[in-house]
């Protein structure tokens, strides 16, 4: 009897087992298909010579980070993709923090304006990118109109000049993500029990101190969230860069994505581009993992 | 009670009255209040109750009227500067900061020094007893727990009058006895002036230096719980003190005086007191073998201590309740007679007020002072 029982559980074990790894096995494929296949691959072939023609890619080592480290272009591309980055991510969870704060407190046509706010994130990153394009027309788009207007300005080509094409491109870029940060703001905003607020008020906390020792600290998990997610889209959020100006003039606006497609899909060095997707795998993984230890450890989780 | 202006009143409403859109959750409050007394609002949900505590404490501004908190008009002033501590029905404790923390936030926030604020703290926190959970955040405590941070943060503040909505509601009834008598200690050890939300007649009678009855958003009585037990206002305030509450039965003309229906031969009051309304005590009621009000058992529900019967009077259709002592499992029909107090409350049915100095020394069904038991 008790073997018996024996046999039946280890059988039926196995099978439970099988259910599960059958179960698995789609999402599975998926991505090892599709993700960590080609990441890998990516990996590898950095560390060969692109195939061309009759000859095939041979080992090479390191030489193609050896050539990234002597192109003057990858250092622009990377500084480039810095200031975007640390002008893009602060601006964008701030603006969206002071329109959350804003939206959610008592003012009239609350729905209206969170309907308003959320427009951009609704609208596809190409279709942004064509709007903006009407925005900064020299002379008679609606900046040059309104800079007249507010201080006399002349006719500027703001994505045509070397000095504010990048600016140019960080402004859309944080008028399209700092609507959807919000959503997220909004929605912790409205999780905070209000009594919260009034317990802090009869305590004698100014709106202030309530904030800063309320309000804030119970915003942690989402702005890590939003935090990690702004600055993976400081290095990934490039469609209208793309559609608008070409990473031009002179590269001013090319950043380590579209320097990657341009290596990759116009000069077709395929060797050089997976190099340059492993090192920003790697700005990746360390930005992210610095920003847990960092703030995670400080957030408080209810 | 009068409302002349007295000087040392802690707490004074006059007229308070406070409108959501068409909703008049307060529709005129006037109350005072004497410093170091206990005062429960008590009503039934809806009433007003949490509504009028929020005016007081400034978390709402009332649509008109005057607040004076400690002889200080603050109708218009923030709830920080009303000198007022609060307790919240759901405690309201900062769930990211120590419990610590949590005491000592508006200590912090007033810009108490650090050394006065660490001997506050180890004060409030012995004296509810949390010293050992001071490094807890609140999701590691129980209920019970919570609420004594709850009542640390309000007392560390040492403001004069201390503010309870339903405070015991969300603890179980044990728990909640033992906190109702160690409020009221702390209450009267710190000589705080105290106005505690409840909807639980017992929790008001029990903790109570003044009962505000509310209903409706105004005050339907404002006593001493022995007061409104003897001497209830309305017909309302009757029916909502006691376990059970006093029963009513409505009077009809009859011979020689006002009767109860179903029951003619038994005169309880003077003949104009037919068509308003009777209220007897249950607990003061007597069960007799001979003489006294015919009754029919109607159904028994035994307490435990006690039980409470419903009794139909005659062959009407009112029904007087009956709390006798123990066991008594008498079968529904069983004819009983019923010997009713000497003291009497008649409300007037239309407006539903008390009718005083009636004569309720009519002869017969009225019990002597014989110990009541069941047959
Ligand atoms: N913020 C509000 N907006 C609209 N109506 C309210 C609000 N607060 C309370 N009320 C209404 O006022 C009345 C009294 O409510 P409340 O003071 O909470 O009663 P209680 O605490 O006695 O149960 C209720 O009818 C309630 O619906
Ligand atoms: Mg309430």
């Amino acid at each position: 009897m008790a073997r018996a029982a024996g046999i039946g559980g280890s059988f039926g074990r196995e099978r439970t087992t099988l259910h599960a790894w059958l179960m698995l096995a789609p999402a599975m494929i998926l991505l090892v298909a599709f993700t960590h296949y080609p990441a890998l691959a990516t990996i590898w072939h950095s560390f060969f010579s692109t195939p061309k023609g009759a000859r095939p890619a041979r080992f090479i080592g390191a030489e193609n980070y050896a050539v990234l480290a002597d192109d003057p272009v990858f250092w622009l591309v990377l500084k480039n993709n810095l200031i975007y980055a640390l002008g893009t991510v602060p601006l964008s969870i701030g603006i969206a923090l002071a329109m959350a704060l804003w939206v959610n407190g008592r003012i009239r046509g609350k729905a209206a304006m969170r309907m308003a706010y959320f427009v951009p994130t609704v609208l596809p990153m190409i279709a942004v990118a064509n709007l903006w394009l009407f925005f900064y027309t020299p002379d008679y788009g609606l900046i040059d109109r309104m800079t007249r207007l507010l201080f006399g300005w002349g006719p500027t080509n703001w994505i045509g000049s070397q000095e504010t094409a990048l600016g140019a491109m960080m402004m859309v870029a944080i008028w399209k993500e700092a609507g959807f940060f919000m959503i997220f703001y909004l929605a912790a905003l409205q999780a905070i029990p209000p009594v919260l607020h009034e317990a802090a008020a009869v305590e004698g906390a100014s709106r202030f101190y309530t904030f800063r020792r309320v309000t804030l600290p119970l915003l942690g998990p989402t702005t890590l969230f939003i935090a990690v997610n702004a600055v993976i889209n400081g290095f990934r959020l490039v469609d209208h860069i793309i559609v608008m100006t070409h990473g031009g003039p002179d590269n001013a606006t090319a950043l380590l994505l579209t320097y990657i497609y341009d290596v990759g899909f116009r000069y077709w060095d395929t060797a050089l581009a997976s190099a340059l997707t492993v090192v920003l795998l790697l700005i990746l993984c360390l930005l992210a993992a610095a920003q847990f230890l960092l703030m995670g450890r400080r957030t408080h989780y209810r | 009670m009068s409302f002349a202006s007295h000087p040392d009143d802690a707490i004074r409403l006059a007229d308070v009255r406070k409108q959501f859109g068409d909703t008049a959750a307060l529709a005129g409050v006037s109350l005072k209040a004497k410093p170091g007394s206990f005062v429960v609002l008590l009503g039934p949900s809806g009433c007003g109750k949490s509504t009028l505590l929020r005016v007081l404490a400034g978390l709402e501004q009332a649509t008109s009227g005057t607040i004076e908190l400690s002889g200080r008009d603050v109708s218009r002033l923030p709830p920080a500067q009303r000198g007022i501590s609060m307790v919240f029905q759901s405690y309201a404790l900062f769930p990211h900061l120590s419990v610590a923390e949590n005491i000592v936030f508006g200590l912090k926030a007033r810009g108490v020094p650090a050394a006065d604020r660490a001997a506050r703290l180890k004060d409030a926190a012995a004296l509810v007893g949390l010293g050992h959970l001071l490094e807890r955040r609140p999701s590691q405590l129980s209920g019970g727990q919570q609420q004594r941070v709850a009542l640390a943060r309000a007392i560390v503040a040492q403001a004069p009058i201390c503010l309870m909505d339903e405070p015991l509601s969300n603890l179980d009834a044990k728990l909640r006895n033992e906190m109702r008598r160690e409020i009221r200690a702390l209450q009267q050890r710190l000589k705080l002036t105290m106005v505690y939300v409840t909807h639980d007649q017992a929790e008001a009678m029990s903790m109570a230096d003044q009962v505000v009855l509310m209903r409706d958003g105004h005050v339907e009585q404002d006593a001493s719980p022995a007061e409104l037990y003897a001497r209830p206002a309305t017909r309302f305030a009757a029916t909502f003190i006691g376990t059970p509450p006093m029963s009513l039965v409505r009077l009809t003309a009859g011979e020689g005086g006002a009767v109860l229906e179903g029951a003619p031969g038994h005169v309880l009051a003077p003949a104009q007191a037919a068509g308003q309304w009777l209220g007897v005590r249950p607990e003061e009621i007597v069960l007799s073998d001979a003489e006294g009000l015919p009754a029919g058992i109607a159904g028994a529900e035994f307490l435990g201590g006690e039980t409470v019967l419903s009794c139909v009077i005659g062959t009407g259709t009112q029904v007087l309740q009956v709390r006798v002592p123990g066991l008594c499992a008498l079968p529904v029909g069983t004819p009983v007679r019923l010997r009713l107090p000497q003291t009497l409350h008649l409300f007037d049915d239309a407006t539903g007020r008390r009718i005083e100095d009636f004569p309720s020394n009519l002869a017969s069904p009225f019990s002597s002072k014989d110990n009541a038991t069941c047959r």
